[in-house]
């Protein structure tokens, strides 16, 4: 039983396809890294799974439970059901590049937020939850009452890590959560990263760290100009490189 | 002076002994025009910024048309125009809503500052941080708890200043009220002009109440972003109360800049 499949997604901007019939399917505990250039679509992918940006085709089950979609007018597939896509968002919490947390909340509303008021939890136990998921991301609490503009670029990533978890997620997606950090806040982002990993979470992360894709991601996705190059285990992926160029590619990132 | 204070005071302030007049008529006139004007605003600013044409055209049409014209010429088309339609003066209703100068003052005031409130909003709800939108909607918000947790309130802090201002500015354009005969405190201060042939000690001291009453409502509004806008504030200067005063976005030469375009 599979927690996540997308089958054959295909996504276009106008002309350019950059989505070429992607596929992936992660079992509970899975944790996917996808890899690759900039361009190759791995960001798109990852967008498309929640209905960010609306795929042309494909299909996306959560549990087995398959995301109602209508073709619109521009070819797009639209989702019929908002109440279903709303429900299946809430299962899978995105952390962001940029964050995107809420500038006006702070760090401890941030995290409530999505718990009060779209699952319906009380404000107590929102608090309570809250406040354990941001001891788990290693913030403590100093930083509940302050505004995310008024913290570093790792602490600001964390919360936005504790308000993925505060809806309790089937599965999390990390879109390239590191890439907009300062080197030396990484380490505490990707530190926390790899404890959900090792808890046993259901993680979907589109990442440039080859460390953790290598270390910590039980399969790993190479994309390549919309299109899966090279995918499998990941120790196999990195040191029986198939591809050409998949050897490029980390040949590059190496360096 | 002493004269005009003593025979006036009490009309300058609240009352000319049978009606609401002076500051608290003015006051009355900004509480109601600007309450109506704000709570009428927000939908129409959300209305100004839809993707659907049909929403968005006709709150443009109402905007464009009401700071296109001036607070004066609006007011006398309420106040006398539709009155003398007989339309309005055969309906009961209306006739009896528009032969009070007050309900027409109060009608033409709100209209307008919802005007510039609605275009003020609908900037503000533009400006959001796409992303937030964003996270909003990765976390399964449906397009009103977005609005309502995440765009106006966000929103609407951002607005603050801009909105302080033409609070301030409506302030000023209660002025143009005598012309339904509402006594304000510019009536007072041309009554008592005619009773004492006084012109300087008159407008001054009507100057002086005007001036107080934005000097509270500036400090109000400072208090307020102060608290409001928290975290568009660096964090060092949280705790540090003299520095509040350079950070105050709200500027008084804007002030005085815009008070033509409002009539």
């Amino acid at each position: 039983m599979y927690k996540l499949t997308v089958e054959d997604l295909h996504k276009r901007y106008g002309a350019h396809e950059v989505l070429k019939g992607v596929s992936l399917k992660a079992k509970a505990g899975d944790v996917i890294s996808i890899i690759g250039s900039s361009g190759s679509g791995k960001s798109t992918f990852l967008r498309c799974i929640n209905f960010l940006e609306k795929p042309n085709s494909g299909v996306i089950a959560l549990n087995g439970e398959t995301v109602r979609l209508q073709a619109g007018k521009n070819g797009e597939l639209h989702p019929a059901d908002h109440k279903q896509l709303q429900r299946i968002r809430t299962k899978l919490a995105m952390v962001f590049q940029h964050f995107n947390l809420w500038g006006h909340m702070t760090v401890l509303e941030n995290v409530t937020e999505a718990p009060i008021h779209v699952l319906g939890v009380s404000r107590e136990e929102a608090r309570h939850k809250a406040i354990d998921y941001l001891r788990k991301v290693g913030l403590d609490e100093r930083t509940y009452k302050m505004y995310p503009s008024h913290l570093s670029g790792g602490q600001q990533q964390r919360v936005a890590i504790a308000r993925a978890l505060a809806v309790e997620p089937e599965v999390m997606l990390f879109d390239e959560p590191t890439s907009a950090l300062d080197p030396e806040l990484v380490g505490e982002v990707l530190h926390v990263m790899q404890d959900l990993a090792e808890e046993g979470r259901t993680m979907v992360v589109v990442t440039h760290e080859m460390g953790f894709a290598r270390n910590v991601s039980t399969h790993t996705l190479f994309l390549h100009q919309g299109l899966v190059e090279e995918e499998g285990d990941p120790e196999q992926v990195f040191t029986q490189t198939k591809s050409e160029r998949l050897r490029q590619f980390l040949s590059g990132s190496l360096k | 002076m002493i004269d005009i204070i003593q025979q006036f005071w009490r009309a300058f302030l609240w009352s000319d002994g049978y009606r609401m007049t002076g500051v608290a008529m003015t006051l009355w006139l900004l509480a109601v025009s600007i309450s109506f004007g704000f709570v009428l605003s927000v939908p129409l600013a959300v209305a100004r910024v839809s993707a659907h044409k049909c929403y968005a055209w006709p709150v443009w049409l109402f905007t464009y048309v009401f700071r296109g014209t001036p607070l004066y010429v609006q007011l006398l088309l309420f106040y006398s125009g539709l009155y003398s339609l007989d339309v309005v003066r055969d309906h009961q209703l209306l006739n009896a809503f528009f032969r009070d100068g007050l309900n027409c003052t109060l009608l033409s005031f709100a209209l307008n500052t919802c005007a510039y409130t609605t275009e003020i909003f609908a900037g503000a709800i533009k400006a959001t941080p796409h992303g937030e939108i964003e996270a909003g909607r990765a976390y399964g918000m449906t397009p009103f708890t977005l609005y309502r947790c995440v765009i106006l309130p966000s929103a609407l802090r951002r607005a603050l200043p801009a909105y302080s201002n033409e609070v301030i500015l409506m302030l000023h354009a209660t002025s143009v009220a005598f012309v339904a005969t509402v006594p304000d405190i510019l009536k007072i201060a041309r009554d008592a002009n005619s009773a004492t042939y006084d012109t300087f000690d008159a407008y001054g001291l009507a100057a002086l109440l005007y001036l107080c009453i934005s000097f509270i409502l500036v400090a109000l509004f400072r208090r307020a972003e102060w608290r409001l806008l928290a975290h568009l504030r660096p964090m060092n200067t949280e705790h540090d109360g003299h520095r509040q005063r350079d950070l105050s976005p709200s500027s008084k030469n804007k002030d005085v800049a815009n008070v033509q375009t409002h009539g």
